[in-house]
């Protein structure tokens, strides 16, 4: 018997419009998943021509669930995504030159070659970049949700973590603060079934993740990650809830991991059928046929908007190759602050 | 100028900063109405409110990685640690986040963490360790260790200050028993650089925290001219201040609380083999506690912590080389 409440899914125009959807908001959506998948099958490429040291991470099947919790959120609020988040990236308005710039640790990522794959942030865009250990910027994000409401903020922080990082203390300690003191953040549990080779039964027993919200003080929604409309809405609640001081809010998304954990995972251990079922529920064919027969997007239109993703995605990755490799002279640069450092949109 | 013990003059410097600046606030267990495990922040809610003195719930996790979180967002937490030993169970969020994030993501974490260290009083193995050695081999964090009331002030005005993760070791058994003349106004110590706690010709002595009284005790019953370098932060260390008393004196006792293997003196020594060799008239010799956990027993831990006669046989021994 599920404690968290079960989002309905998402329904008409008519609705999305009163969520404070426009039109031309529901393209945006759209164009960031494109842009999201995008930008991860080029790195896909990349990998595959020997470009990206080390190993590489996608969120294929995650785009939805990414994208929906992003748009839901301020301009000043800030977020700690993943690594299967890349969508929250494009959402927030990282480039994607510079994301290819990091897959292959040259000058212009944003962590300047420092720091890997989707390791990086931009803290002008209210983002935290994420570290390997999980869901250690769960914690993180209270703390900033802490800073919020010391200063007496309408700002809201948003932590992500995974079904495998729930088995963790941070996520359980993070939380029982936050719980305790109401404070302005919301927990974003992208459950996408497999913590690397461990399907969800070995993770936890509890029907819903985010039936343990109950235990912290605060409500859980379990919400279908392929669906970006009914993420957007569910984020959306939450995020006002905590901004008008109503405590914190779980939120499960329910979604997929359509490929192995990284590039050196074939994901032998995902049964076939499984693959070919989540094939049919893919998040962005999902939200192509719902705008083609809700919202009127016509082949032109879905055209134009393929082109032009296609067109961004080709620049970036030219203008990404012409980044230069980082200088080793710079290796000792930067390992402590100075107070000039302190000089950032945050400390103000 | 006005005496105060060691514990009154940590008060003062957070009490100073938090009275200048309204982004300083403090977070940790029983920090609030019981004004902390040691009573470093007694009547500190009552002065700054409930959201400046904040009672965390038990979790080191929750108030280092909060302490972070709100760090990055542009206040200056100080974070509080019951025991240094604690501090274990918050690691990550020392080790991973907090030193590592302005290197490689350009966010700087001003974070001060306070670790009340050390033993002397049977507090056995989890309530007594000097654990500043494994965070001194972390880039990116700072670590101090004052001896004095003086500089327990000016070091945490300057940790407070600094825009980086500092770790302020503060030693528990100076906290009542050692008094000083601390400046009433607000002032600065440097982070990084050593003080000359005793002036001498014959032999250095290498220390920082309680066991500067230990050396100095040691020093008087020798019949030598013993200097004693209070090295104050063991990240940065100021390697200036010891070669140029190796160089003096030609003869170094390293001396630490701490255990020996992977202890800091390791490094001190080290260092003073590759850049004074040849002004050395002995081995550097290594004065540390032995390599097990703390002990409970007094008759135990009087065996397991550096005793003045010890350290004073060890100098014995270095003059006489």
């Amino acid at each position: 018997m599920a404690i968290a409440r079960v989002a309905e899914p998402s329904g008409s125009l008519q609705e999305v419009r009163e969520w404070g959807l426009d039109r031309e908001d529901l393209l945006q959506i759209y164009r960031n998943m494109l842009v999201t998948r995008g930008v991860e099958e080029r790195g896909h490429i990349l990998y595959r021509q020997g470009k990206i040291p080390g190993s590489f991470y996608t969120g294929r099947g995650n785009e939805a669930s990414a994208v929906g919790v992003a748009m839901a959120m301020g301009a000043d609020d800030v977020g700690t995504p993943l690594h299967r988040d890349m969508g929250v990236h494009i959402t927030r308005g990282v480039e994607p030159w510079r994301i290819f710039a990091q897959y292959m640790g040259r000058t212009d990522g944003p962590t300047h070659g420092r720091d890997g794959n989707v390791h990086m942030a931009d803290s002008r865009l209210g983002l935290l970049a994420m570290v390997s250990h999980l869901p250690a910027m769960l914690p993180v994000a209270v703390g900033c949700a802490l800073a919020f409401r010391i200063r007496e903020e309408q700002r809201v922080a948003v932590a992500w973590y995974g079904e495998g990082a729930s088995a963790r203390g941070d996520a359980h300690e993070g939380m029982n603060f936050a719980g305790v003191r109401r404070l302005p953040v919301v927990f974003i549990c992208d459950n996408n079934q497999w913590a690397y080779s461990t399907p969800t039964h070995l993770e936890y027993a509890v029907e819903h993740l985010a039936d343990r919200a109950n235990a912290y003080g605060f409500d859980g929604v379990v919400v279908d990650g392929t669906d970006v409309l009914a993420v957007y809405r569910e984020a959306k609640r939450a995020i006002d809830k905590a901004r008008a001081g109503g405590g914190p809010t779980l939120i499960e998304c329910q979604t997929l991991r359509m490929e192995g954990h990284a590039v050196h995972d074939d994901a032998f251990y995902v049964p076939k059928e499984l693959f070919e079922r989540w094939a049919e529920r893919d998040p962005i064919e999902r939200f192509r046929t719902w705008l083609r027969s809700n919202a009127d997007m016509a082949d032109d239109e879905e055209e134009q908007i393929g082109s032009w993703v296609k067109k961004l995605l080709n620049d970036a990755l030219q203008r990404a190759e012409e980044s230069p490799q980082p200088d080793p002279a710079t290796l000792l640069d930067g390992v402590y602050a100075t107070p000039e450092d302190l000089d950032t949109p945050h400390h103000k | 100028m006005s005496e105060k013990t060691y514990l009154q003059a940590i008060s003062d410097g957070l009490r100073t900063e938090m009275r200048r600046d309204n982004r300083v606030f403090v977070l940790g267990e029983d920090v609030g109405v019981y004004g902390g495990a040691f009573k470093v922040t007694l009547g500190f809610q009552e002065e700054f409110g409930s959201w400046r003195v904040i009672d965390a719930p038990l979790s080191e996790t929750a108030i280092v990685a909060g302490a972070t979180g709100a760090a990055i967002m542009g206040l200056r937490p100080v974070a509080e640690m019951q025991f240094a030993d604690f501090v274990s169970c918050a690691w990550d969020h020392l080790v991973t986040v907090a030193a590592k994030q302005r290197w490689r993501a350009g966010t700087p974490v001003p974070i001060v963490l306070r670790l009340p260290s050390g033993g002397g009083f049977s507090g056995g193995p989890f309530h007594s360790q000097n654990p500043e050695s494994s965070f001194a081999h972390i880039p990116g964090l700072k670590c101090v260790c004052p001896a004095t009331p003086e500089d327990a002030k000016g070091l945490m005005i300057s940790a407070i200050e600094d825009p980086n993760p500092v770790l302020f070791f503060e030693h528990k058994h100076l906290y009542r028993r050692i008094k000083g003349e601390v400046p009433d106004e607000r002032y600065t110590t440097p982070i990084g650089k050593a003080r000359v706690h005793q002036e001498g010709d014959d032999v250095s002595v290498i220390t920082w925290g309680a066991m500067v009284y230990t050396a100095e005790e040691a020093a008087k019953s020798v019949d030598a001219s013993v200097e004693i370098i209070d090295l104050r932060t063991v990240l940065p260390w100021d390697k200036q201040a010891v070669l140029d008393s190796v160089r003096k004196t030609s003869k170094v006792l390293v001396l630490h609380e701490d255990t020996r293997t992977g202890g800091f003196g390791g490094e001190i020594a080290a260092t003073i083999a590759e850049e004074a060799f040849e002004d050395l008239d002995a081995p550097v010799r290594r004065v540390t506690a032995p390599d097990t956990p703390v002990p409970f027993s007094p008759v135990l831990e009087k065996a397991f912590i550096p005793q003045a006669e010890g350290v004073a046989n060890a100098l014995k021994e270095l003059i006489s080389y």
